[in-house]
């Protein structure tokens, strides 16, 4: 069984990132970038998969610029077999990736689509469960488990309420959430092994996409912003401040 | 313009999640009417929601897991008499809505925090640290509602009409296993009024029990937590108040050992009053709260709690 991978280059998460100045979108010139913390965890997973025997081969896409291949071979020095660019300098939405995930698919074949819950640039969390639905198979969101069994999946989900179990016929597609794994570091040989490992190039055009975007972003703000308030000396004065509040 | 609410009941009453994406839809402009996946009562009780003229009720049992495989064809079916179909920003929603979307080919418009216009809102995005304002272009709008943004309408004065609809019922790919149900006998934590809410500085669970529980008893407060708390092993995921976790916005939010990492701001910072306890002066949890207190929470928490 193969797995998809799909990951995302964006803005590090320990950057904050600044809103330009003519708010016309987030400053990203100069920033550092690196694969989106939600799809290392589904690298990481699929490696796992693949390392207990349960999956054969770990590909991994991305749909983004140029420069995404160094998201990819991120990917390739944690373990996995090959990547897919699908080439565009162009913001491409979610329906618009997922439609061209929903073509790579076809063509591949995987038991499993595994990818990250959301990006944490647009946060939109919709790219796995479009897919899903393109593909009319079965989704998994928000995986903190995931096991395999015969010609099911088994997911159990970070729910609102505590922690829900799904059971999926393959081919699913999984969404992870946060405490499904760690990820690995790549060691310094597995990042020079990457580099010789196969990266094939496309362009949404290969897979008869249309990326022209559904939604105008017309202005990107800054939040507005919260005071700092007032330091009390010590516990006393907390209490009476939290009394004056209505709370206790 | 006519805009349909997918709503996640509580059993057979209103979620405050439903009653907020109700006042999102009714400033959409037009009539508002809520599907409820559930039982007749359910669809009884969303009838009485303010601002409601129709609920749909569709009672089939493939619906009753908010599986997202049986959910996503029925809403989408119903879609076709709507201009926009809205859901809340639950883990629910979040998991159907974006299902629909793609079904119907509209691409979805994420967590809105406010309407601007017919077509216009404002979303957060790079976890709340810059606000866009977005305009669909799709023939149809699928929206889900940041909850704690919009004003609960009220759950009762309505009187809509209560219709049955059937949907085409089990997918046949997917199988609801099981809930394991966080049971507490504490506030919820996107509703509460207080929230106590401990970060890595609490050392390990059982200290984190010691130091917060005995707060949140004394204020009736939820329990929340840090990434890096919730990470380290100290509590389970469903409290963590974040980007990644849950958007809270209560009342008094209470941040113990807590220093206010950027990811954690984005899940908070809409709290009427924050107030923070931290040893570290120079934590960035100061610059967003109203009151502070810089000292060692090992001590200062347990003295807060015996004389409040």
């Amino acid at each position: 069984m193969k797995i998809l991978v799909p990951v995302k280059r964006v803005i590090d998460y320990n950057v904050k990132p600044r809103v330009k100045a003519d708010g016309s979108g987030v400053d990203l010139a100069n920033v550092k970038m690196s694969m989106n913390p939600f799809d290392e965890i589904a690298v990481e997973e699929a490696l796992r998969l693949r390392e207990s025997g349960a999956a054969t081969e770990v590909i991994a896409v991305s749909v983004g610029p140029a420069k995404a291949q160094e998201t990819l071979r991120t990917a390739l020095a944690m373990g996995a077999d090959r990547a897919i660019l699908v080439e565009t300098e162009d913001a491409v939405e979610p329906l618009a990736v997922a439609k061209i995930l929903k073509a790579i698919a076809a063509e591949e074949e995987p038991g499993i689509v595994m990818l990250g819950k959301q990006a944490i640039d647009d946060d939109s969390n919709q790219t796995g469960q479009m897919l899903a639905a393109l593909m009319d198979r079965p989704q998994g969101t928000f995986a903190s488990k995931v096991a395999i069994e015969g010609d099911h999946v088994s997911v159990t989900r970070e729910v609102d309420g505590g922690l829900e179990t799904v059971k999926l016929a393959l081919p699913a597609v999984v969404t992870t959430d946060l405490r499904l794994n760690e990820p690995r570091y790549a060691s310094l040989p597995n990042i020079m092994k990457a580099k010789s490992k196969p990266l094939a190039m496309k362009t949404p055009a290969d897979y008869g996409v249309d990326t022209a975007p559904r939604i105008t972003t017309t202005h990107v703000a800054e939040p507005p912003v919260r005071q700092a308030g007032e330091i009390v000396a010590d516990v006393d004065a907390l209490v009476a401040k939290l009394k004056a509040l209505g709370v206790a | 313009m006519t805009a349909l609410v997918f709503a996640e009941p509580h059993g057979d009453s209103v979620a405050d999640a439903t009653l907020a994406a109700v006042t999102a839809a009714s400033q959409l402009g037009g009539d508002v009417h809520v599907l409820v996946a559930g039982s007749d009562a359910a669809g009884q009780a969303h009838a009485g929601i303010a601002g409601v003229s129709k609920v749909l009720v569709a009672s089939d049992d493939a619906y009753a897991h908010g599986l997202a495989e049986n959910l996503a064809p029925l809403i989408a079916g119903l879609a076709d008499g709507y201009d926009a179909v809205l859901a809340p920003a639950t883990t629910t929603g979040k998991n159907v809505l974006p299902r629909v979307a793609a079904m119907l080919d509209v691409m979805q418009v994420s967590d809105i925090i406010n309407v601007e216009g017919p077509k216009t809102f404002k979303r957060p995005i790079y976890a709340g640290n810059a606000i866009a304002t977005v305009e669909s272009s799709d023939p149809k709008l699928v929206i889900t509602v940041r909850t704690t943004t919009f004003e609960k309408a009220a759950a009762e004065g309505g009187s809509a009409s209560v219709e049955t609809v059937a949907g085409p019922g089990s997918a046949g790919s997917s199988e609801f296993v099981g809930l394991d149900a966080v049971k507490s006998d504490r506030p919820e934590l996107t509703s509460a009024k207080i929230i106590v809410s401990g970060g890595r500085a609490l050392k390990d669970g059982e200290t984190f029990e010691q130091v917060i529980t005995p707060l949140a008893d004394k204020l009736g407060a939820a329990i929340g937590a840090s990434r890096a708390a919730v990470d380290a092993g100290y509590v389970p995921n469903d409290y963590q108040v974040g980007q990644t976790g849950k958007i809270v916005a209560p009342e008094v939010y209470i941040a113990i050992g807590i220093s206010g990492a950027i990811q954690h701001l984005a899940g908070m910072k809409d709290s009427k009053t924050i107030v923070a306890i931290n040893k570290d002066p120079d934590a960035p949890i100061f610059q967003v709260a109203d009151v502070g207190l810089v000292g060692d929470l090992f001590t200062v928490v347990p003295e807060l709690t015996s004389k409040l």
